[in-house]
């Protein structure tokens, strides 16, 4: 086990320097961006809408029928708004993100490894890193937060449909609470961690795909391995993102 | 002729595993060399060492003079414009086109117009019996077509060498002559050319000299027409399946 995580701690590492260096080299990859913006963003937008609707719709329940005993019921839109923002939307949204996108994308290069595309690429003078992986990290860098970001919105929404109809608070008195309780930095705090998850996502799912080696069983593998480290990744990143945002801001 | 590719006290392990010890072997400027051997000798693995997709343990690989071992990624750019990999079940770029797959290396490598680059494609498809494929996605070819599409992928940039990674394995007699001839082809345009493959007649059609590796090493290297005259000869009780 230790020798497995000293073993992809390396790996990472070379990646990230590569894809480091790949990364701001000229001319850039805009089709292959474009293509991988549209598997990324545009089709986890359905998934990403359901989990942030239900997300919003429980945690006001829960909060509304706990809150409610103590007649506390009017903070239920602070608290869940604050809650999105900060942790709900970018972390769930990444969990899924991870789970959708990155086990796609260590499944889609694993194959490619298999099927010696990566060979090929290799051998033609490209660079799979400039080709595959770069695109892929471009691609999770745009949508993550843009997809958090519409999470935030769905969320609160979902939460204003249970606030009003569950807990018969007042629609405007649930918006202004909610808006005049967020502030910037509670945007950026749970936008800005969505950079970070979105380089943990892309660089762990290319990782393992790259690192396939024999037959597809070893893909389904990766493709496991690939989601549990990545999302691991981005629940342990979140604790301490979540601390350093606090210290800064 | 000159040697063009000159392998040096190669060796490579795969964990415990030795594959190569000690492999000497020149592949002169012009000529086609065959490459057989038992199943696991490593024929392939030293096939892809010629364009630095296998790093060796020690020894040198010089393609003209240079010492591609020491190169790096972006190093050997230049060495795979020249040296061009077939490989065995073409790898082709599943989610592109056969005109994709095509346009990638020029694309990746020239300055030519959309115009040029399709065509010099459609040409090359033309050449290669492919014409009216550009559009299919290679998942809808047949075993043969994709590698003669990987084929003629390698050939966009008119590389020098042609490295060939059995390219008539598991193809029909019909398959097997197109793609012998194809090398045949290439041969005759001066390209040099080494060809990994089990199936015997077409080394010995399209071959000038075979090598033979045994127990990680080149148990044996000799021309054709000596090979053919020589019943006795080590390759040949290998063709007739009398030793692994």
């Amino acid at each position: 086990m230790t020798e497995e995580i000293l073993i992809f701690l390396g790996g990472f590492g070379l990646l990230v320097r590569t894809v480091s260096s790949e990364f701001w080299r000229r001319p850039f990859e805009i089709r292959l961006i474009i293509e991988q913006i549209f598997h990324v963003g545009s089709r986890s937008l359905p998934l990403i809408l359901i989990t942030a609707l239900s997300t919003g719709m429980v945690m006001t329940l829960q909060f509304g029928i706990g809150l409610a005993k103590f007649g506390g019921a009017p903070y239920v839109p602070k608290i869940v708004a604050l809650s999105i923002l900060r942790e709900m939307g970018p972390v769930f949204t990444s969990l899924m993100v991870a789970a959708r996108v990155g086990a796609g994308m260590a499944s889609e290069i694993g194959s490619m490894v298999v099927t010696q595309q990566i060979d090929a690429m290799r051998a033609l003078g490209t660079s799979p890193i400039r080709k595959i992986v770069v695109p892929r990290v471009i691609a999770c860098l745009i949508c993550l937060p843009l997809l958090a970001a519409i999470a935030n919105v769905i969320g609160i929404l979902g939460s204003l449909i249970v606030g009003t109809n569950e807990l018969q608070l007042d629609p405007q008195f649930f918006l202004l609470k909610a808006v005049t309780t967020l502030k910037v930095s509670d945007w950026t705090s749970g936008i800005g961690k969505c950079v970070f998850f979105s380089l943990f996502i892309s660089l762990t799912a290319c990782y393992f795909g790259l690192n396939v080696k024999q037959g597809t069983k070893e893909v389904g593998l990766a493709t496991t391995r690939a989601v549990v480290v990545s999302s691991m990744l981005v629940l342990i990143g979140d604790f301490l993102l979540t601390k350093l945002f606090f210290i800064l801001f | 002729m000159p040697a063009l590719i000159e392998i040096q006290n190669f060796e490579k392990s795969f964990g415990t595993k030795k594959v190569h010890e000690d492999i000497n072997l020149d592949i002169r400027q012009g000529e086609c060399l065959g490459l057989i051997g038992g199943s696991g000798t490593g024929k392939s693995v030293l096939l892809r060492s010629l364009i630095g997709l296998e790093r060796p343990d020690r020894g040198q690989i010089l393609v003209d003079g240079i010492d591609i071992t020491k190169l790096t990624e972006k190093e050997l750019i230049p060495v795979r414009k020249r040296v061009a990999y077939a490989f065995q079940g073409g790898a082709l770029f599943d989610s592109m086109t056969v005109f994709e797959n095509l346009a990638y290396p020029l694309r990746a490598h020239t300055d030519l117009t959309p115009r040029q680059i399709s065509e010099k494609v459609m040409k090359l498809l033309s050449d290669f019996g492919l014409a009216g494929n550009d559009k299919l996605l290679p998942a809808s070819l047949s075993g043969g077509m994709q590698k003669r599409v990987g084929l003629a992928r390698a050939m966009i940039l008119n590389p020098d060498v042609i490295l060939y990674d059995e390219p008539t394995a598991g193809l029909d007699p019909f398959n097997t002559t197109k793609i012998q001839d194809m090398i045949l082809r290439l041969k005759q345009m001066g390209k040099t050319g080494i060809l990994v493959t089990h199936d015997m007649p077409v080394a010995f059609k399209v071959c000038d000299r075979i090598a033979m590796l045994e127990n990680g090493r080149i148990g044996v290297v000799d021309t054709v027409e000596t090979i053919l005259k020589n019943q006795d000869h080590p390759i040949m009780h290998f063709a007739h399946g009398e030793v692994a």
